[in-house]
């Protein structure tokens, strides 16, 4: 029965990693850009709802509709101002503009809240559970982060595949210039695309707030974990990142269970492996 | 026979450079009768980041591998060494070199899962590789596990007895791997292999369709890579004494910094590292009081060169000069303009 607590475990925390490479495979799907400031944006976030807990004395979950639409404007501006002007053939600006931005928001956050630990109090939630059979608990938070990322990424899917929006975002991903000829605006649509991965980020980065303790330093490894869920379920799915996602937090809670040591260290190997075994990832959409 | 054409690779900047080049290169030689002790450890300080920003530079500047994950092969370096003189023990200088050809063991099945990651996923993946490499040495309880470990000294004094001249010989391998890091570049770059890696840098698919086998030369340059960063990984900690897993394989002190370095000074140029280098200490003599700005005000600018002036400061010199400091263009000479010269 220990194994089932530690299963389950690891499925509501793979609702997290989902949400980190959702937002992630969002921006990749539709500008081929990867954001290596991703981890530190999410973590910008955790400080952005800190600030307004502090400051509103409102409950954490709740500041979800302040940090959101915050979180988005700082996308769209990014994307409008710096990152479309690194956007073409060549690989190395965009990744080296996204590196040189994680370097300044991590510095940025340190020195504005120093390195010390920070935590997100939401109350009784964070300790409530129900039972599920005879020993299986499940925690609510972790439930509720799990529900969150499932409406998360059914959202998009549904944004993506019912909406103009969406098709905005598929017309410009296909093919740009025939999407601008058509009357798009491509780089509107990709700060649209950087400002929705950002709101995506911004409900993550408080969850993950409430769940955990954070410092300015723990972004890069949101980052990879995001990165390891959407190359185990497979590029260019949404629901493929919630599958891996759930693979990368059931390999950290086993690992965890059997030496706490090895945490993230399973969940890096359970990536590498996929790689080895299957490259295209768990739930591949595009093919080669 | 006279041929119509032949190629020309020098011209008169570069051999002003290369004889100052020559001329620097006896000075440094020299340097131990004359600097002190704290020039020195910055000489050698300088050395290795020119030679860690230049390899950088080879993978990213020139295969187009662009890694965030080097830190992996600079910290599995340090701890070879430190395993191969403690455990085994063998001699520090000659552990360095062998730090380098496990480097390169280790490199072949990594690139061969790493070359899955399609260009900017590579990216990640190779961070991915370094943080593994931390966890794993964080896990090996006979090198002090998560909290490191001190080289022996008896280890210490069996590489020369006295202090000053551990100091002369860890400067003295500091400036030969950066000589033979050099060096070994500019030679690949004059050979048939850097005409391939350039047609690489300047457009991968004409590089393809014009014969090259991209695959191989960037699998062969990631290796090389790998070996050049553990030896001189293993070199560093020699000189700091000490390793732990997070100053090993810290992405602040060997990614970050070298990543600036190779942007701001030039990157696919093979002097873009040191002019990088030497501005990165210059800045860091003034600027170092500020900590975690410092390192802010250095992304910054990066981010600003890549913006404004994408080849850095050497590219932009030499695209307005010509300049060049060692051999390495191509020139085409015809028949009667040869005779001229």
């Amino acid at each position: 029965m220990q194994w089932v607590n530690v299963i389950i475990q690891g499925v509501l925390i793979g609702g997290l990693y989902a949400m980190f490479a959702a937002g992630l495979a969002l921006i990749f799907g539709v500008m081929r850009l990867v954001n290596i400031a991703h981890g530190d944006l999410i973590v910008l976030a955790a400080y952005v709802s800190l600030m307004t807990t502090d400051a509103l004395g409102l409950n954490p979950l709740t500041t979800i509709i302040i940090v959101a639409p915050i979180m988005a404007g700082i996308g769209y501006a990014l994307q409008r101002l710096l990152l479309n002007r690194t956007l073409g053939d060549d690989l190395l600006p965009p990744l080296l503009v996204t590196f040189g931005l994680s370097v300044i928001i991590q510095n940025g956050l340190l020195e504005l809240f120093t390195a010390d630990s920070r935590r997100l109090t939401a109350g009784a939630i964070e300790v409530a559970s129900f039972p599920l059979g005879e020993t299986v608990w499940i925690g609510v938070l972790p439930l509720v982060q799990f529900v969150a990322a499932v409406a998360v990424i059914g959202g998009l899917q549904i944004l993506f595949y019912r909406t103009a929006f969406g098709r905005a975002f598929r017309a410009t991903s296909d093919d740009p210039s025939v999407a601008q000829l058509m009357g798009l605006d491509n780089q509107h649509v990709f700060a649209l695309a950087m400002a929705l991965s950002l709101a995506v980020i911004a409900v993550a980065g408080v969850l993950l707030a409430i769940r955990a303790n954070f410092d300015p330093a723990i972004g890069p490894a949101r980052l990879i974990f995001g990165f390891e869920a959407v190359i185990i379920g497979g590029l260019g799915s949404m629901w493929g990142t919630l599958a891996g996602g759930i693979v990368l937090g059931v390999s950290q809670a086993i690992g965890a269970h059997l030496d706490p040591g090895w945490q993230v260290l399973a969940g890096h190997l359970a990536f590498l492996l996929i790689l080895a075994v299957r490259p295209q990832g768990l739930f591949p959409k595009v093919q080669g | 026979m006279s041929r119509a054409f032949h190629i020309e690779h020098g011209s008169r900047s570069s051999l002003i450079g290369t004889a100052a080049l020559a001329i620097a290169l006896l000075a440094l030689i020299a340097a131990p009768a004359f600097a002190g002790r704290d020039d020195l450890r910055l000489m050698s300080e300088i050395f290795t980041y020119i030679a860690l920003a230049s390899l950088w530079n080879l993978l990213a500047g020139y295969a187009g591998l662009v890694s965030v994950g080097q830190q992996a092969y600079v910290g599995l370096g340090g701890y070879v060494l430190f395993a191969a003189t403690i455990l085994a023990g063998m001699h520090p200088l000659a552990a360095v070199p062998l730090a380098g050809v496990i480097a390169a063991a280790i490199a072949l099945p990594v690139a061969g899962l790493m070359f899955r990651l399609r260009g900017h996923y590579f990216a990640i993946g190779t961070w991915v590789v370094a943080e593994v490499f931390r966890l794993v040495a964080s896990q090996i309880s006979v090198l002090g596990g998560g909290s490191g470990i001190s080289l022996p000294a008896t280890i210490v004094t069996s590489m020369a007895a006295s202090r000053q001249m551990r100091e002369f010989a860890i400067y003295w391998a500091a400036l030969l791997l950066l000589v033979v890091v050099l060096g070994a570049m500019a030679l690949l770059l004059r050979s048939r292999y850097g005409l391939a890696l350039t047609a690489i840098r300047d457009n991968e698919l004409a590089a393809r369709s014009a014969g090259v086998d991209v695959w191989r030369v960037k699998l062969a340059i990631y290796i090389a890579v790998a070996l050049g960063t553990a030896m001189i990984g293993a070199l560093i900690f020699l000189q700091r004494l000490r390793i732990s897993p997070e100053t090993a394989f810290s992405v602040n002190d060997w990614t970050a910094y070298v990543i600036f370095i190779t942007v701001i000074g030039g990157i696919g140029r093979i002097e873009g590292p040191i002019i990088g280098t030497l501005v990165f200490f210059l800045l860091r003599r003034t600027f170092a009081d500020l900590g975690s700005l410092y390192l802010l005000m250095l992304g910054a600018v990066a981010i600003a060169v890549m913006l404004l002036a994408p080849k850095g400061i050497w590219g932009f010199l030499a695209g307005r000069f010509g300049w060049q400091l060692l051999p390495l263009e191509r020139r085409l000479r015809f028949g009667a303009d040869a005779r001229t010269n």
